[in-house]
């Protein structure tokens, strides 16, 4: 029996459909209210990153710093050295994208506990177009000495990782969507930093997936699974440290891996997993993700169908690399 | 009557109160820079312009206005202070050994591999800094940082110094910060400027002219002192003075000479990276033993 405590119909009609960011307005709304050291800086996004719920909570330990993202984390740097839990909200693509240096000086070698929430990360951002789509959050963020980065898969997840955060002593990142996906965790479902959680059973390929791409790697399982093809799921919600227990001893069971995120392939997940694989247990393996390009305009649906982010995508990646599989077995 | 005790300041030390009159510290800053050149020489490397300019305000810093204990550097009580451009560090390293922070042998190991020492100054390295910095333009942003924490903790009793350069005024996290400061007009902070008109490439005024400064603090919101950043008895009154000023943020521009002390450094922006050789520390230090000429070293 699987432990994971998922929804029982994944592909209900009436599913319940919700972005990540509104789980982390309600996880540090609960996190305020559980330690008044927490205090929320924002950069004139207070509404979009759903921090808008503590600021109406505790008006008193809320900064407003204005558009300006380089002083959105070193202020928060110093209120971290001032004793403060600080979380730091902006859109990805402007914190950490345009203030990574700050970060890394600042909250990663200065090692302040500074909590650093990216909104709007992923191609499902949508109709506001490349500019806003970041993709190369976790590239960046998972290169950074003392950063620990997470990527929640629903917004069930994300409050959780919020209220987690709000407890762990180091510099952390989160990235968040903007767009509503399918909320298929429960209050139930494990969730721990550092830990990569198995949502699906199998022993014929592995696909290790992060953020919003696991709802849909966990979609083509069900696919594969009317192909006689058993696919265990990983879901990993902390990208960095990564959980390489769980990923390798699924691997070592199905010599066969498809890595899943909503970002560039390079540097990401699908880097992670093939850096820990390429020493320690050579395996076929794909990656599902944006492949070096930048996004444009559209519905989420239509940019996931587009740049081949799908269950059916998927599913046709597992085809792929259990072909190679085939052959290096043969 | 009154001017003898004007030149009478006291340290708010902790555990112990010292009086130094201005002419002590005056010497204290003359030893400081002659300490300066000796790390830079065995050192190889680092930034000599900056820290000479600096020594008097530093001086004042540590052994005058500053809240603080060297022997207990983590005392909640203190005053923080941000060196918001890192590279001066060796000023403060030696500032902070004479105090008494760590012994004055240490010095030597300056950018040294396994020194607590670091080429730019690394909080976790070395007890008594409050912050890891270099990179330009966010000190400021961070001594804001500090200020709202206290605000919230009710605790502006304690005063948070920030120390920039002027060339770093060229960021953007730099003006950013300032409007912040502005905003929430954070009283208990005090920036001291240090206005010496070089940067790496030149003067300020030719690589991204900087003036009207002061215009520009002002419009930020900001009170503005200007002084001669080499005069102890200035310094020490203007950040008095900016104690007294509870209705906007104080900043001091402090006139400073570059390589202040040393006669072949002094104006030169090419000092401003680069340490002395082994013969131009002699004669630097020959320079200061004698206070210019006034008196006989006594290594003669």
């Amino acid at each position: 029996m699987n432990k994971s405590h998922l929804v029982k119909d994944l592909r209900a009609k009436d599913i319940k459909q919700e972005s990540s960011r509104k789980g982390f307005g309600r996880g540090l709304l609960q996190a305020g209210k559980d330690n008044d050291k927490i205090v929320g800086l924002c950069a004139d996004l207070t509404e979009s990153t759903q921090m808008m719920l503590f600021k109406e909570a505790f008006p008193e330990r809320f900064i407003e710093v204005g558009v300006a993202e380089q002083n959105l984390v070193t202020t928060g740097s110093g209120m971290a050295a001032g004793g403060k839990i600080p979380f730091v909200t902006s859109y990805a693509a402007f914190c950490p994208g345009r203030c990574w240096e700050q970060i890394r000086t600042t909250i990663a070698l200065n090692d302040r506990p500074v909590k650093i929430i990216g909104s709007h990360a992923g191609i499902s951002v949508g109709p506001d177009g490349a500019t806003h789509q970041m993709l190369e959050d976790l590239a960046i963020m998972r290169a950074m000495p003392n950063m620990k980065v997470f990527a929640p898969c629903d917004s069930v997840e994300a409050e959780k990782i919020t209220l987690a955060l709000a407890k762990d002593k180091s510099p952390n990142y989160m990235r968040l969507s903007r767009a509503d996906s399918p909320v298929f965790t429960t209050a139930d479902t494990p969730f721990e930093i550092g830990k990569a959680q198995i949502f699906r059973e199998g022993h014929d390929v592995t696909i290790v997936a992060t953020g919003s791409l696991t709802y849909h790697a966990l979609v083509a399982a069900e696919m594969l699974e009317q192909d006689g093809i058993h696919a265990e799921v990983i879901h990993v919600a902390t990208i960095k440290p990564l959980d390489e227990k769980t990923i390798l001893e699924s691997v070592a069971k199905s010599g066969a891996v498809v890595t899943c995120e909503e970002g560039q392939i390079n540097g990401g997940l699908g880097s992670a997993v093939a850096e820990l694989l390429g020493e320690r247990l050579p395996t076929p393996l794909k990656r599902i993700g944006m492949k070096d390009r930048f996004g444009e305009s559209g519905e989420p649906n239509e940019l996931l169908e587009h740049f081949g982010l799908t269950g059916t995508h998927i599913a046709m990646a597992v085809h792929e690399v259990l072909d190679h599989k085939k052959l290096r077995t043969r | 009557m009154q001017a003898s005790a004007r030149n009478l300041c006291y340290n708010h030390k902790q555990d112990m109160r010292q009086i130094f009159s201005i002419e002590e510290l005056e010497l204290k800053a003359n030893d400081i820079r002659q300490d300066i050149i000796k790390m830079l020489v065995a050192a190889g490397s680092g930034h000599s312009a900056g820290p000479l300019g600096l020594a008097d305000i530093f001086t004042a810093l540590y052994f005058n206005i500053l809240k603080h204990d060297p022997k207990k550097p983590d005392w909640d009580e203190r005053d923080r202070f941000v060196l918001s451009n890192g590279h001066c560090c060796p000023v403060q390293y030696v500032t902070m050994a004479h105090a008494g922070y760590f012994d004055k042998s240490e010095l030597k190991t300056l950018r040294k591999f396994g020194s607590r020492l670091q080429g730019h100054p690394e909080r976790l390295r070395l007890p008594g800094l409050e912050t890891t910095s270099g990179p330009l333009g966010c000190g400021l942003s961070q001594a804001a940082g500090m200020a709202l924490a206290q605000r919230i903790d009710k605790a502006q009793h304690r005063w948070v110094y920030c120390v920039t350069s002027d060339g770093e005024h060229d960021e953007g996290n730099f003006w950013e910060a300032a409007m912040l400061v502005g905003k929430y007009k954070l009283a208990n902070l005090t920036v001291i400027v240090d206005r010496n008109n070089i940067q790496i490439d030149g003067p300020t005024e030719v690589v991204m002219p900087l003036e009207d400064l002061r215009a520009k603090w002002e419009a930020f919101g900001w009170h503005v002192l200007e002084i001669d950043g080499n005069d102890i008895e200035a310094i020490i009154d203007a950040c008095n003075m900016a104690k007294a000023i509870v209705e906007k943020p104080v900043v001091i521009i402090a006139h400073t000479i570059p390589g202040k002390g040393v006669d072949f450094m002094e104006y030169d922006f090419y000092w401003h990276g680069v340490p002395p050789n082994a013969d131009q520390a002699k004669e630097a230090l020959k320079e200061l033993r004698t206070l210019g000429g006034k008196i006989r070293s006594e290594h003669e």
